[in-house]
């Protein structure tokens, strides 16, 4: 098993002439608890989407558990392990919340393209689904279709989703946004119950969550890494606060 | 050499007259569904309507040539405001499959009109006498009113990119296309753009279907045989360009005559398996964005 | 109350209901009840299955096609030229049809699924285009605009003749319909058929959770030809003909308006939409075909805009206001 969970070097991938990653290394180790920060289009989310697979990178590599993945499908990917979660809900929206989490089951369980047996006669994948909709809270809106939930319960869909997935490395795009602050306690709970051996990267903009949940913080900016290190270290950083008060930063 | 020579400049002027023609119809279709999305399968209705205006103003009324042509496009482009209004508007953004279905239904309906206002025959154009024959340029003669077509229509392409490159109107379309959120946001009412690009989209294909009366024959089945035609040229040239489908109505256009000419007995196999390797090779044809 | 009991629910979805007879009883009792209309009624029974196979491939899995009648024509022809060159053998045509459209829809699906929206439609509409022109032109075998002449179907299993009565012709399509009806339903409750769903309702989502999306449109875009495939199949041997229409885009463009009649995506629309707009049709175009096309047109124009999910959907609104009501 290779040191770490998952890499990037020399990640770039630009839109013209929008820059969006810009030569981006990066690091997470089995069993992190990290955090990507940095302001609105420096490139966070385009960042999950180029390690996922869901968009190309016009250069650099990807590695997962130390195998180059970079040409690897999304679906192959999520077969190893990488998991993501999206920013704005990306849901089953007419289908109920269990069915939403039992189609990942299946999937990971590989009867995702069975053609004869029902998908009620695969009770495994069902009770797991139902149990991971219990822990979080969604038990009794189970069968409700997703659309008719209010928002801070579909993203905690979204995370069941997401788990269900048995995910080695689990990247959470701003699990708590648009979450009122009374519900995100749930939210809070079940990142920190997370196994331990689980790599785990949040990208999140509430300060709260991510010093209270992360260990490490990477601060991207423009698409390109700006400092790394201990949430300490990033707190007291000259730079990051600059960038979050607004100045430009020489890049 | 010389029998290939003239065949190939008959090739070239046939073909660049019926491109004239399916740009006109669908450069319209083009920038609509590059801007609001919608999958227009009725656009065809819009150019037969243009047909029929124009022959019926000739035969019945005597009104003059230009003028018909006139009052084909204005006609059609005024009967189309309604139809977007009332019923495209209500798609927007909306599902494809609802879209087609909409549309579909219209064009049926339209096969249905047409039959019954102006009967089941075709409608053949009778050219005004100064466009009959042939037109001498000097080195050779060509079929007059085909020839003033292609300038025509050369003049009306001019006259759109020129307008689309200088006018305000022309920048906001250009600006929608490619953001619509970004256009919106800098306080460009989009519901008017929309109705007016529609209204200029349906009049130009009513004016296409007006002169192109010769090329592609007027009669109640219209839109629905020529929107493979119209389909091809917009999704090869690629959606929301004003062109992209020129590019693609000069090859559909050259390569239908081609095939006429050289292969009468492939019919129109060879334009679909070019359009099938095209789309395949640019999937949001020659010059649409991903 | 949904709870522990949210499981249970879910896991009996998939059982039969008893309305589900209901279609089986209606079309058994119609044998009885109209013995001068059985030939319409078996064409009834082959378009319920061309319906549905275009539910499976539009409702299920979202992908909006144009061009469903080249698989129909595909099944069609290959019929009746074995059936018009001597094998006539019905249930071994029928496969051999089903196989064709299959590998059309195969092939064909490799090459076009890769691109959606609006030039996926347009593939669509190509590829039966490109297959309507084939036909045509190879008119030494097919009969080109005539049709296809001189085809000869034997009796099934040496017994069963068809005739112009129509009652051969009519438990077979029933019995072609209702085994192809089966393995649609099973599909559709499967992992397979939930996952189709899924890529309809967010194929981002899908691909998220590791299904590999592009495999599973190729195979219902393949099952749906073959199927297909069978329809045209089974209309060429009860009617001993086959003609370049079964290709057309109307043709195409009719399927989607029977199922949107019923309702897309249900699984019955086209138990409903098929035999409303064929018994229409067989009354009111004789008065005037012109006419019939303005109130088809205007019944699409009003049911996209007031009545989306066709008749299944009002009843599916009518029940939920029900229900809420209570």
């Amino acid at each position: 098993m290779s040191p770490l969970a998952l890499e990037s070097r020399g990640l770039c991938r630009s839109f013209g002439a929008l820059v969006v990653a810009n030569m981006i290394d990066f690091r997470l180790e089995h069993g992190a608890r990290h955090a990507l920060i940095g302001p609105n289009g420096a490139g966070k989310t385009s960042f999950v989407e180029l390690v996922t697979g869901a968009l190309r990178p016009s250069s650099g590599h990807i590695l997962l558990d130390g195998v180059d993945i970079s040409h690897w499908s999304q679906a192959a990917r999520v077969k190893r392990g990488l998991v993501r979660t999206f920013q704005i809900t990306a849901l089953f929206r007419r289908l109920s919340v269990l069915e939403n989490v039992t189609l990942a089951i299946c999937e990971r369980f590989g009867i995702g393209g069975g053609l004869f047996r029902p998908v009620g006669r695969h009770r495994a994948a069902i009770e797991e689904a139902f149990a991971l909709v219990e822990r979080l809270g969604l038990a009794d809106e189970a069968l409700c279709p997703v659309n008719t939930l209010a928002y801070g319960r579909q993203r905690l869909v979204e995370i069941a989703v997401g788990l269900g997935l048995s995910p080695q490395v689990l990247l959470l795009d701003e699990p708590a946004a648009g979450v009122p602050s009374g519900e995100s306690g749930t939210i809070i709970e079940v990142v920190e119950s997370l196994p331990p051996d689980l790599a785990l990267l949040i990208i999140e903009h509430d300060m709260d969550l991510v010093f209270r949940l992360a260990h490490r913080i990477t601060v991207l900016v423009q698409g390109r890494v700006l400092v790394e290190g201990s949430p300490e270290a990033i707190a007291a950083d000259p730079q990051v606060r600059r960038v979050y008060l607004g100045e430009r930063v020489p890049v | 050499m010389g029998d290939i020579l003239s065949a190939t400049v008959n090739i070239a002027f046939n073909g660049l007259a019926f491109a004239m023609v399916l740009y006109l119809i669908s450069v319209g279709l083009s920038v609509t569904m590059g801007l609001m999305g919608f999958v227009n399968l009725a656009h065809g209705v819009f150019a037969m309507a243009g047909g029929y205006v124009v022959t019926s103003l000739m035969k019945e009324q005597g009104v003059p040539f230009p003028l018909a042509l006139l009052g084909a496009a204005l006609a059609v482009a005024a009967a189309s405001i309604p139809v977007e209004r009332l019923l495209y508007r209500r798609l927007y953004g909306g599902d494809e499959l609802d879209q087609v279905l909409l549309t579909i239904g219209l064009a049926f309906m339209s096969v249905a009109g047409a039959t019954y206002i102006w009967g089941p025959l075709q409608q053949p154009l009778q050219p005004p006498r100064w466009l009959s024959g042939q037109a001498d340029f000097g080195f050779r003669s060509f079929p007059a009113y085909r020839s003033f077509l292609i300038l025509c229509g050369a003049a009306l392409v001019t006259a759109l990119w020129l307008a689309v490159e200088r006018t305000r109107f022309g920048a906001r379309v250009r600006a929608a296309v490619d953001n619509l959120r970004m256009a919106q946001s800098v306080g460009i009412d989009t519901s008017r753009l929309f109705m007016a690009t529609f209204a200029l989209g349906s009049g130009l294909a009513g004016l296409g279907g007006a002169l192109g009366a010769d090329l592609l024959p007027v009669n109640p089945g219209y839109a629905l045989q020529n929107l493979i035609y119209f389909l091809i040229v917009v999704a090869v040239g690629g959606l929301g360009s004003i062109r992209g489908p020129f590019l693609a109505a000069l090859l559909l256009g050259v390569a239908d005559t081609a095939s006429k000419y050289l292969a009468p007995q492939f019919g129109a196999f060879f334009i679909y398996a070019l359009t099938l390797a095209i789309l395949l090779w640019r999937p949001h044809g020659l010059f649409g964005r991903a | 109350m949904p709870g522990p009991d949210a499981v249970g629910i879910f896991a009996r979805r998939h059982r039969h209901h008893p309305l589900e007879a209901a279609p089986w009883l209606v079309a058994v009792a119609a044998y009885f009840a109209f013995p001068s209309y059985l030939p319409l009624g078996a064409q009834i029974l082959a378009t319920i299955l061309f319906a549905l196979s275009a539910d499976l491939v539009l409702g299920y899995a979202g992908i909006v096609t144009l061009g469903q009648a080249a698989f129909f024509g595909a099944g069609a022809y290959t019929t009746g030229l074995l059936a018009a060159h001597g094998w006539g053998e019905p249930i071994t045509g029928l496969l051999a049809g089903a196989a064709a459209a299959a590998l059309i829809g195969l092939l064909s699906g490799i090459v076009i699924l890769r691109t959606t929206g609006l030039t996926l439609l347009m593939l669509t509409l190509v590829v039966a285009s490109l297959l309507y022109e084939v036909i045509n032109k190879a008119s030494w075998l097919t009969g080109g605009d005539d049709g296809l002449q001189g085809m000869e179907v034997w009796p099934i299993f040496g017994r069963f003749r068809f005739d112009l009565f129509g009652q051969t012709a009519y438990f077979y399509c029933l019995i072609v319909l209702f085994l192809c009806w089966l393995v649609a339903r099973r599909m559709v409750h499967s992992p397979f058929g939930r996952s189709l769903v899924g890529i309809r309702e967010n194929v981002r989502r899908m691909h998220a959770i590791g299904a590999p999306v592009g495999g599973r449109r190729l195979v219902i875009y393949t099952i749906s030809a073959a199927l297909a495939g069978i329809s045209g199949a089974l209309i060429a041997q009860t009617t001993q003909f086959v003609a370049l229409s079964f290709l057309s885009l109307d043709r195409s463009g009719t399927v989607l308006i029977m199922l949107i009649i019923g309702g897309v995506g249900r699984l019955y629309g086209a138990f409903i939409g098929v035999p409303l707009y064929m018994v229409a049709q067989d009354r009111f175009s004789e008065i005037d075909p012109v006419y019939w096309y303005f109130w088809i047109g205007l019944l699409m124009v009003l049911l996209v805009v007031f009545a989306r999910g066709g008749v299944l959907g009002l009843i599916e609104e009518l029940r939920s206001r029900d229900g809420a009501r209570r």
